[in-house]
């Protein structure tokens, strides 16, 4: 089996556990507010995280290229209050003329 | 149909159709990361949850191994098990219902249901699954066309999909980032996870961000 099987069956199925965990478990047990603020936080550290590796790195090495192009537009797209869509094409299109055309 | 059934079906299906939308850039994505078409559409059937789905891709497409993937996944996945500690009681469903209660409780069924709040729990209910089933049709549907599309681009970069996933996780970080505690936090762990990606194997540099988040929950 490859990665790719691997990745999507054991995503899923934990997917899966953690939604009807939540459906089966007394209310208590997740309602502390411990629980509710690193449930906040998490999120935002991942995906902070995730948007860097992303943008700078081609498997374990860093590197700049037209993805920071694409960063930048979709940074100054979010400032200007664009909604999602807007954000991710901008940031694509200006990344496919840097890569393209320079 | 009563005004008020019509108004919570109103919000549920803007909701479903802008967010459904979203699936042509996951489709997209995932055959970018090397994801086929048919792994691309069970991802969004079975794991159904967008932020999860674009963390496993990102992850395995960065080279990380399907551990990580699975973890990263998996950890941003836990915010549905809250929400189904709090839609459960409002639904009070079992046996099969209580499955595909399951599988469709997401970010945006749980938010219309909460906001359905002055209008009832019937409102808030229905809510919860006109906009999970609404959701799950159109993110499924576009998943296919954006994996289809991706497929008959070749080069990627050509069309900047290589920059549309990360510019997709800064779409979804951003309405987080209330205060200058979370921008902190966001900034933090942006730079944390590039100084790490040499040193450490693929995939660990961004699971190890959230236990910088559980240790500064913890503390606060």
């Amino acid at each position: 089996m490859t990665i790719f099987w691997v990745a999507t069956i054991g995503t899923s199925v934990l997917a899966f556990l953690l939604k009807f965990s939540g459906h089966s478990v007394p209310e208590r047990w997740l309602s502390h507010p411990k629980i509710q603020k690193i449930n906040a936080l998490i999120p935002i550290a991942l995906l902070s995280a995730l948007v860097a590796v992303q943008s700078f790195s081609e498997k374990s090495q860093l590197m700049i290229d037209q993805r920071l192009v694409g960063l930048t537009v979709a940074i100054i797209a979010l400032l200007l209050k664009a909604p999602f869509p807007i954000v991710v094409l901008s940031a694509a299109l200006s990344s496919a003329a840097v890569y393209n055309w320079l | 149909m009563s005004k008020v059934a019509s108004a919570t079906l109103r919000d549920s299906l803007s909701v479903s159709l802008t967010v459904g939308a979203y699936g042509v850039a996951f489709g997209a994505a995932a055959v970018a990361n090397g994801f086929s078409v048919l792994q691309s559409c069970l991802l969004s059937l079975l794991t159904f949850s967008g932020a999860s789905q674009f963390a496993v891709i990102g992850v395995i497409g960065a080279g990380g191994s399907a551990i990580s993937g699975i973890a990263t996944a998996s950890l941003l996945g836990v915010r549905n098990a809250l929400y189904g500690v709090i839609m459960a009681p409002r639904l009070q469903v079992k046996g099969l219902k209580r499955v595909i209660a399951a599988q469709v409780t997401i970010d945006e069924s749980t938010g219309v249901a909460l906001g359905q709040e002055p209008r009832g729990v019937d409102a808030m209910r229905k809510g919860f699954w006109y906009t999970g089933i609404g959701v799950f049709v159109f993110w499924n549907l576009f998943t296919l066309a954006g994996a289809l599309g991706a497929q008959a681009m070749g080069d990627v970069r050509a069309f900047g999909l290589d920059s549309a996933v990360p510019a997709a996780f800064l779409g979804l970080v951003w309405p987080r980032l209330t205060g200058n505690f979370e921008r902190a936090l966001a900034v933090g762990c942006a730079i944390f996870a590039i100084a790490m990606t040499p040193i450490l194997p693929a995939g660990l540099p961004i699971i190890a961000t959230a236990f910088i988040a559980i240790a500064v929950g913890l503390k606060r």
